[in-house]
């Protein structure tokens, strides 16, 4: 604890409340989540002097075009893409560019119309052909659910993992998502069956959409966007909230390799190197924002974080206590997650901002007195190409 | 017959790979420097980067390493097939590959992780490559 640093911290977060929204562009939906972020720190717009950008608002240009259409000069620009866990890459540079001192104030931001825009995430086609990837991935119809499914079929082999045990994490996060209004607003926008709690049995009778996942362990589609300010200490301290510092970051990478163990994902390499820097253990965690794309990604990022062994988290999500209110150390996804909030795409900026809801005292599920959070973003996918970002945040 | 899509040739890596699916061959490569198995067919060795590599023949012989069954997939190709399996099969020369296993009345109780498969390459409604893909043995 004694060198735990305190160099750079979420100071300003917004979360774009409407997950369909047909009255915004995804650019629009960025601007405004950073003006109100920065609002929310007491910043001003000029303030700004680093831009952290994923392309997401398909305005063109990454981080240049995102200036631009801001309106902003800044002299760091990051325009990392790699996938999902873009935002805690872009948190990673972030503390990193501050400590080196090329910035003082850091925008991440986010935008995306994928309800909107009826984009088929999950069982649309594989990649096109005319690459050297896709042209040995396409002619077999693999879609990016059954990727995470496959990954699910072989834990299960391997450890004896079940579907009732995974089914636990899509439960406790309704059981979150139940409690916050915006996600409760989402379901029903977006026409779910059932806008309420959930038992295992409705997990295990929703139809099958990828063996072995069911309908309700997959994500929902919808829009969504936010932003995060992320600042240098001297300027964190004079900001309106509580500053959330950064005190660890992990970035690794994970493909496809002949004989690769398709149940350990690229959060076993970025994991230990965040919690290192951070000198904190998993079992000091209070929040873990695990991205939770399918009930696989978590159960298999848990393990990799370091929270129970390798193939162990079957038993570990069905009796730990996973839910804010559960007498257990860790809860998870307390905003109802990717599972039952949103998911435009690309959620890794919302780890990032429930996390620091937690350690502010805001989140609609708190956990009094959280003081150590982790978001894991798993960008790409979980059986295939991917990465795994890994930022460990701390209350004072 | 099916209608999965074609490779999109030509394409520098993945060429080789199917003319010799063409021609009734399972093909991979290794490293004349370091002995390293290459696959997907890339131009230089991953291992350590050397760009000497031989293609060599499968002997098309190997296990299912994961599988799932599609039953939701919005790609107009693969409408037709119903519940249809994908898999990473492991082949006896020590490479892992994306393919399909077919010949199974119920893709999604017949199918089993370690089960031993071998490739055919099946014969598409259209297109010149046939696709390679997996029979339980
Ligand atoms: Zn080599």
């Amino acid at each position: 604890m004694a060198n735990q640093r305190r160099d750079a911290a979420i100071v300003g977060i917004y979360e774009w409340p409407k997950r369909v929204d047909p009255s915004v562009s995804a650019m629009q939906m960025k601007a405004a989540s950073i003006k109100a972020a920065l609002d929310d720190a007491g910043l001003k717009w000029s303030d700004v002097d680093a831009i952290y950008d994923a392309g997401d608002g398909d305005g063109g240009g990454g981080g240049l075009g995102l200036a631009a259409y801001l309106g902003l000069k800044p002299t760091v620009i990051d325009t990392t893409q790699v996938g999902g866990s873009s935002y805690e890459f872009h948190a990673a540079h972030a503390l990193r560019d501050i400590a080196a001192g090329k910035a003082k104030v850091a925008v991440l931001s986010y935008g995306s119309k994928s309800a909107t825009r009826r984009v088929p995430i999950g069982t649309g086609g594989g990649a096109g052909g005319g690459t050297w990837s896709g042209n040995m991935e396409s002619p077999y119809g693999t879609t990016l659910i059954a990727n995470y499914a496959m990954v699910a079929n072989r834990h299960m082999h391997d450890y004896g993992t079940t579907s009732e045990q995974l089914a636990h994490i899509s439960v406790a996060t309704r059981h979150h998502a139940m409690r916050n209004p915006e996600a409760v607003q989402a379901m029903t926008d977006l026409q779910f069956v059932g806008v309420n709690e959930i038992t295992i049995d409705d997990v295990m009778s929703s139809r099958v959409i990828a063996d072995p996942l069911h309908l309700l362990e997959c994500c929902m589609v919808s829009d969504g966007g936010g932003a995060v300010i992320i600042a240098s200490a001297d300027v964190a301290r004079n900001t309106k909230k509580k500053p959330v510092w950064i005190i660890g970051s992990g970035e690794a990478t994970k493909y496809r390799e002949n004989g690769s163990d398709i149940t350990t994902s690229a959060g076993a390499q970025s994991a230990p190197l965040a919690f290192g820097e951070a000198q904190v253990s998993p079992s000091e965690i209070d929040i873990a924002m695990i991205y939770d794309s399918f009930t696989i990604t978590v159960a298999v990022c848990l393990e990799d974080l370091g929270f129970c062994k390798k193939g162990e988290a079957g038993p570990f999500v069905s009796t730990s206590g996973i839910a804010f209110d559960e007498p257990g150390k860790l809860t998870l996804n307390t905003d109802g997650g990717g599972l039952s909030s949103n998911h435009p795409g690309m959620r890794g900026i919302f780890l990032l901002l429930e996390a620091a809801r937690q350690l502010r005292g805001e989140s609609t599920s708190q956990v009094p007195g959280a003081k150590l959070a982790v978001s894991h973003g798993n960008g790409g996918l979980l059986g295939g190409t991917h990465t795994g970002g890994t930022v460990i945040l701390a209350a004072d | 017959m099916p209608n999965r899509p074609q490779p999109d040739l030509p394409e520098h890596d993945t060429a080789a790979f199917w003319e010799g699916v063409k021609a009734g061959e399972l093909r991979y490569q290794t490293c004349n420097d370091c002995k390293e198995v290459v696959f997907t067919p890339r131009a230089h060795c991953t291992a350590c980067g050397s760009g000497k590599l031989t293609t060599k023949a499968a002997k098309g012989t190997g296990t299912v390493y994961t599988y799932s069954v599609v039953r939701q997939s919005r790609h107009p190709n693969f409408a037709d097939l119903g519940a249809y399996s994908v898999a990473y099969v492991d082949l006896d020369e020590g490479f892992r590959m994306l393919s399909s296993i077919v010949g199974v009345n119920d893709p999604t109780t017949e199918i089993k992780i370690g089960m031993p498969v071998k490739v055919e390459f099946e014969k598409q409604d259209t297109g010149d490559y046939p696709i390679p893909v997996f029979r339980p043995v």
